[in-house]
């Protein structure tokens, strides 16, 4: 490269940072995350977006199952299988206690597919129904799912389930029927609206505040500021997945 | 051996028995799918021409179920909801049609022409508020029960 080449590319930079530094200026009350996300709904999702949760547990009521009746109510599950048994039951996601034993403290938190970054039921799937879409959303593509449950096997957070009946009057958005294998999508098509998940948008309903959902690539987010501020863990940290669901006060 | 006057008598006693079924079905040749609830523009009554919606709606089906699915697009054109939300309409007692039964739009011709599809073992049949209403309907207590394991 010419030295005058090497200056032109300095300039050029130069320049487009000035230019975004006035952009900033411009519109100071804009907040930035948001304009970032409006997605049209022609537009495919891309990896410029990373998804993600952020759950305070110290927040989580413990008594309070909110979030699980508003993801029941959203996605159509949690009733009418009743040749199934409990255990056999769909569940996206549901409340675990923790008890330390040592000092008699007792945790509340809503636990679902954390959504890993490196995922191993997309891993161990034999045919691709088991995928991560480019946002970072882990999902089963119930067309091509053979319901063979490696996936669910693979999961270390329990977070699939098995339909083992005839399932009716789904929800346009959320179809599940027997034979696949279904966990919770973030609820996709809210998220692509640019709404929150059902459970986030019930839980600051209840006005417990504990779920925050938003872009962790992008650093002006609620959820990255959080994030940075006060970290998160992930559940399983020693597996090495890069959940995209967070947990604070674990 | 048959004369020609006894076997011109089979030919019409014959032909005359195949036609019957057919005169009673007259002028209701073939399937009758049900209305749609309105045009799907000024100038257009589907999302494409008739002819090439009752030859390939699959393909469209199939190509826009995979970019919904994996890529999030959520364009209306060729979105199976859409086809329904339009499609499966009340009868004059305001009631739906489910499907498998003939009145339905989509069985009106795959229970004719005895083609099985799958879309329904996942899929809704039904518009999202006459599936609310009757979801609601079976367990009105949907909200208070706790399903699954605790």
């Amino acid at each position: 490269m010419s030295n005058s080449e090497q200056t032109n590319n300095y300039r050029r930079k130069f320049l487009a940072q000035s230019a975004a530094v006035a952009g900033l200026a411009i519109a100071p009350g804009i907040i930035l995350n948001q304009v970032a996300h409006t997605k049209a709904d022609a537009d495919k999702v891309t990896d410029a977006t990373r998804w993600g949760m952020l759950i305070d547990t110290n927040k989580c009521n413990k008594g309070c199952t909110d979030c699980v009746t508003a993801c029941k109510t959203e996605n159509a599950w949690g009733m009418g299988e009743t040749h199934s048994s409990k255990e056999q039951q769909a569940q996206w996601i549901r409340k675990v206690t923790i008890t330390d034993k040592q000092t008699g403290h007792v945790q509340s938190l809503p636990l679902m597919c954390q959504h890993c970054e490196t995922a191993p039921c997309v891993d161990v799937c034999p045919t691709g129904a088991s995928m991560k879409r480019a946002d970072g959303i882990v999902q089963v593509d119930k067309h091509i799912c053979i319901g063979c449950r490696y996936c669910m096997m693979a999961c270390p957070y329990k977070a699939r389930s098995f339909v083992h009946e005839k399932i009716e009057l789904q929800k346009p958005t959320a179809p599940r029927g027997i034979g696949t294998v279904e966990s919770c999508n973030m609820c996709a098509h809210r998220v692509d609206k640019g709404e929150n998940p059902a459970c986030v948008e019930a839980c600051s309903k209840a006005e417990h505040g504990a779920m925050i959902f938003g872009d962790l690539k992008d650093a002006n987010s609620a959820i990255s500021i959080e994030l940075k501020k006060h970290g998160g863990e992930q559940i399983r940290a020693d597996l090495g997945l890069n959940t995209g669901v967070r947990y604070q006060g674990l | 051996m048959m004369s020609i006057r006894q076997f011109a008598k089979h030919l019409v006693v014959l032909v005359g028995l195949t036609a019957l079924p057919m005169l009673s079905n007259a002028g209701e040749l073939g399937p009758v799918p049900p209305k749609a609830k309105a045009n799907a523009s000024d100038t257009t009554k589907c999302v494409e021409p008739i002819g090439e919606m009752r030859k390939n709606h699959m393909e469209f089906l199939l190509h826009k179920r995979d970019e919904t699915m994996r890529e999030g697009v959520r364009t209306k054109q060729h979105s199976l909801t859409e086809c329904i939300a339009c499609h499966v309409t009340p009868n004059d007692k305001g009631e739906y049609a489910r499907f498998g039964d003939d009145e339905h739009f989509c069985s009106s011709c795959h229970n004719y022409a005895a083609v099985n599809v799958d879309c329904f073992d996942c899929h809704s049949d039904l518009p999202e508020d006459a599936s609310n209403k009757l979801r609601s309907s079976k367990n009105p207590h949907q909200n208070m029960t706790e399903g699954g394991k605790k």
